[in-house]
């Protein structure tokens, strides 16, 4: 087997090292009863690299690749295009094949690398501190949820009906368990998100109110307005920001008066993956709720010769350290797209950012107006980025299929992500990137005409 | 006894003439000192050729619309390759050699494995696509539950877990979950002293309070004593088995009885798992759920620190309780992903939510697919097999140098539990781990497990050769002569590695999270 080293004549020498007759001799612990006697009966033995390969590529080849088709999908995970540098970079095995860096004089590498990610992530958020990385967004919007309750000792949760629905369904699991009460709702298919029913939700016993920014159906809510409410009544603000591209052209929800920013952080040099492993981007605005936080610190310190160096610091909050009282149970995290995302962001820089937002949402306008002219389509946003809302006047499931039969990826329709809401039912969620070509948009908008006939 | 290197070099030759001057760059060769990124770059370039904005384009961002640009430098291309090219140079990996962190399994990272990863069937799928252009994907995680389930003599598995600690939530809740569906509220989580924290910190997330349970002088859960607290009050106890001492609970089929006979739940915390797949089933066992951590048993690479993957399989008994969504397949053989809208149709009417967006990490499951298929049901017996003869080897190496207080009890799983009993001159672990750095290693888990002084827990794992191992025997033996010899030096150790010791506690005290233009506290 070509991944084990140890040959036969090996094994036999080491068994009589440590003085054993037979390799079962050192499972002599494991009860007889339930010891197997060979391999599992029934499964395939092994088998070597070309046709493990050529299994794969099978299955491969049975799914309809997003760069294979005119391709419209978001609400949660974007398609952007990722520089080559990025995927070579973070194949180097000092960088895969390294453990989290406990032995910070041998780990500088990643460490280094994680410090300029929390800065990165900080100044992206508008934020004091960001931590090395969560599971992914809907996991860092839960935490965040479970560091307000420890902040502000209230058990009251308003969530905007706006969140994207599998985050709120992580916050809803999560708070079954720790008596967290959830104020949710669903949204309304209007222009613009429903501040002021937002707002009027918030009570004294609010510990938090969770918004989505740009939210689940692509519009922009006006983050300072409902942070001055939250406050008010001693609740603080989570922003939630599934696609960073977005804060190249509007503003960071930290500098509009968010508690706390987290985020899904996959749209930069993550790749779409059939939706993991992502990156929870976790970061909030006032340095004094650091050691609430979830999560692992990266922290700069100087070596015994006064050379600057980084560690992990700030561990007493964690589980390896306090146990049944950390902040999380979180441990491994995920380094590797944290590496993805600071590479592709040191890439773009403030600039290259700016830029790429930009052209996001030039594509998005055109793609907007263009589909808007589809007969019996209309565009529902006031305001969006790189993702609006069409209301279609029939059910949107129905119109995705038929689109995939014609090989072209429509967009994410609201009865997927909100399954039984007869009211956005007829409502069809589109993504456009800088991916998206107009050539794409034309073959949609006449695909979509063609179906909605 | 091997000699130290292949170079010609041996210990008692003289060295070259002069000793080193410092360098005026404070590089020394192929070691270079990298500034930051925030040193270098500069707000106005990027590494990305995009169009420049149009400031008379038409926008519809509304009220929120950003002035200027986000204080991010860039760097070109070149820049950038350079600058992570010159970080990655200061970390360890397991490609460079021997990674034995204890608990950790550091195995050999296949590469095929990266390559079918990157497949664009796979790599670039979106979650919400219609499921039928995505069937193939659906395949995969279908075909690895199967495998998983197979392995472990399970019922049904979570796959969407992220990793072991999220696992570990999946399963408590899983077991909280049926409690509550026989009416049945249990305050207490047990676990024992030599768990990993996340067991704990998960219990307490959970909702439950957690009491310790103590070992018996063999390393193992002390079975009497767990007898006399389980009672109506206990909803599970949380067993690492292989335990955190390298052992196998030779009790476990008497601890999931007693278990279960209190109305209770078994967990168990297979981060050790790869030390008995194709050995023996946790299912016949009488374990309820277990995690298991991809990135461990099933090779997916750690990343420096993630992306991890910890599906949980479960027994008959907490099954229906599993989150969504899932895969299975219909009768006519088809894969289908079960979302909250089509769990009735499946006969899931019971799950308790949903752990994270989307089905799990998919780029996780292609990987460990591809290492279980290369393996195979014969080569998985083989992992496990030498896993597990690797470290008795070492153990068996090293017992008369260093203190092996669980060695007399016989042989360890995969793992070499030591500990630093005996050295002189108030040396501890932490200086022959450091040490161990200056000799080219990678230091094993210290400190942990706690029940043990100074512990050292190596875990050399199967991908490492014989003679990889007596090469770092040698350096073991060679460390632990002078650890008990009470060498000064050691205090001091790494001298040769990018850092020499780092202080924590300055880094403690006065954090520094965040870069800051012209600060220097430090």
């Amino acid at each position: 087997m070509r991944y084990l080293p140890l040959t036969d004549t090996d094994r036999r020498a080491m068994l009589a090292k440590v003085g054993a007759a037979s390799i079962d001799d050192l499972f002599f612990d494991v009860p007889e009863a339930a010891r197997l006697a060979g391999p599992i009966e029934g499964l395939p033995l092994h088998a070597g690299e070309m046709a493990v390969e050529r299994h794969m590529a099978k299955l491969a080849a049975k799914n309809l690749s997003a760069g294979s088709a005119p391709f419209f999908l978001g609400a949660g995970a974007y398609r952007h295009h990722i520089p080559a540098s990025v995927d070579h970079l973070i194949q180097r095995g000092e960088f895969l094949t390294a453990y989290t860096p406990y032995q910070p004089e041998i780990a500088q590498g990643t460490l280094q690398m994680l410090f300029e990610f929390q800065t990165q992530v900080a100044r992206l958020y508008g934020c004091a501190v960001a931590n090395a990385s969560m599971y992914d967004g809907s996991t860092a919007c839960w935490e965040a949820v479970a560091m307000v309750g420890r902040i502000t000792r209230r058990k009251r949760v308003v969530l905007s009906g706006a969140l994207h629905p599998h985050y709120a369904a992580v916050v809803r699991t999560m708070a079954k368990f720790t008596d967290d009460r959830i104020a949710d709702a669903l949204p309304a298919l209007q222009g613009e998100p429903d501040n002021d029913g937002l707002i009027a939700r918030i009570d004294d016993d609010t510990s938090c109110v969770v918004v989505q920014y740009p939210d689940v159906l692509g519009r922009i809510p006006d983050l300072a307005e409902i942070a001055e409410a939250a406050h008010a009544k001693g609740a603080l603000l989570i922003a939630v920001n599934t696609e960073p591209v977005a804060l190249g052209a509007i503003r960071s929800p930290g500098d509009l008066g968010a508690d706390i920013v987290v985020g899904e952080g996959q749209a930069l040099g993550v790749g779409l993956q059939f939706g993991g492993p992502y990156l929870g981007l976790f970061a909030v605005r006032d340095a004094k709720h650091v050691r609430q936080m979830p999560g692992r610190l990266c922290g700069e310190t100087v070596d015994a010769e006064g050379k600057r160096g980084f560690v992990l610091t700030l561990s007493t909050r964690e589980q390896h350290i306090r146990r049944e009282k950390a902040t999380s149970n979180i441990c491994t995290n995920a380094g590797l797209c944290a590496l993805a995302f600071t590479i592709h962001l040191t890439l773009l820089g403030g600039t290259g950012m700016a830029r790429l937002a930009a052209e996001n949402h030039r594509l998005a306008c055109f793609a907007a107006d263009r589909l808007a002219k589809v007969p019996g389509v209309s565009l529902l946003n006031a305001s969006f980025f790189n993702e609006f809302t069409l209301k279609l006047g029939t059910d949107a499931r129905e119109v995705v299929r038929k689109l995939a039969d014609r090989d072209v990826l429509a967009g994410v329709s609201l009865g997927r992500l909100f399954p039984g809401a007869q009211s956005l039912a007829d409502g069809l969620l589109v993504a456009v990137t800088e991916t998206t070509s107009e050539e794409d948009i034309e073959t949609f908008a006449s695909a979509l005409e063609e179906v909605l006939v | 006894m091997n000699s130290p290197n292949a170079s010609g070099w041996k210990p008692e030759m003289t060295r070259a003439e002069g000793s080193a001057p410092a360098t005026v760059t404070g590089n020394r060769a192929l070691m270079l000192e990298e500034p930051l990124l925030f040193e270098i770059g500069q707000a106005g370039v990027t590494g990305v050729d995009l169009p420049p904005v149009d400031a008379a384009a038409a926008c519809r961002l509304g009220a929120m619309k950003r002035a200027g640009i986000i204080d991010l430098p860039g760097l070109s291309e070149p820049e950038t390759v350079r600058h992570y090219t010159r970080l990655s140079r200061q970390n360890y990996g397991i490609d460079m050699g021997l990674f034995p962190l204890g608990s950790c399994t550091m195995k050999h990272n296949p590469r095929l494995n990266e390559k079918v990863a990157r497949m664009a069937g796979f790599a670039d799928l979106h979650p919400l696509q219609p499921q039928d252009t995505v069937r193939g994907a659906l395949e995969v995680i279908n075909q690895l539950a199967f495998w998983l389930l197979e392995l472990t003599g399970m019922h049904g598995v979570a796959m969407t877990p992220k990793a072991g600690a999220h696992g570990e939530l999946c399963g408590i809740l899983c077991i909280r979950a049926a409690l509550e569906a026989r009416g049945d509220a249990r305050e207490v989580v047990l676990v024992p002293e030599s768990a990993h924290g996340t067991n704990p910190a998960t219990a307490a997330f959970a909702g439950y309070r957690v009491e310790n349970i103590p070992a018996n002088s063999a390393g193992r859960v002390d079975l009497a004593a767990l007898k006399a607290r389980l009672g109506p009050d206990v909803a599970a106890v949380m067993i690492t088995n292989p335990n955190t001492c390298g052992l196998f609970e030779r009790d476990m089929m008497a601890i999931s009885d007693a278990v279960h006979a209190a109305g209770a739940f078994v967990y168990c915390d297979g981060a050790n798992f790869n030390a008995i797949v194709g050995k023996v089933r946790p299912g016949d066992l009488g374990v309820d759920a277990m995690h298991i951590n991809l990135h461990k048993t099933f090779s997916t690479p750690h990343g420096g620190g993630g992306p991890g993957s910890g599906p949980v399989v479960l027994s008959e008994a907490l099954s229906p309780f599993g989150p969504l969504p899932f895969t299975a397949r219909d009768r006519d053989g088809v894969v289908h992903l079960v979302e909250e809208e089509s769990a009735d149709e499946f006969g899931h009417t019971q799950a308790f939510g949903r752990m994270a967006a989307f089905h799990g990490q998919m780029g996780m499951f292609t990987r460990a697919l591809a290492y279980i298929l290369s393996h195979g049901a014969d080569g998985l017996k083989q992992v496990a097999e030498d896993a597990v003869l690797n470290a008795n080897y070492v153990l068996r190496s090293l017992e008369d140098v260093l203190d092996a207080p669980f060695a007399a009890s016989g042989p360890c799983m995969h793992e070499a539990l030591l500990g630093d009993a005996g050295f002189g001159g108030g040396l501890s672990t932490l200086d022959l781990a450091k040490s161990l750095i200056d000799e080219g290693y990678h230091p094993m888990t210290m400190y942990f497990p706690l029940v043990v002084h100074g512990a050292m827990l190596i875990e050399p794992t199967e991908t490492e050769s014989k003679a990889g191992l007596d090469q770092f025997i040698v350096a073991m033996r060679g460390l632990a002569a002078r650890a008990k010899a009470g060498d000064e030096s050691m205090k001091h150790a790494p001298y040769h590695a990018p850092r020499r010791r780092l202080d924590e506690t300055l880094a403690a005290r006065k954090p520094v999270l965040c870069w800051e233009p012209g600060r220097s506290d430090l």
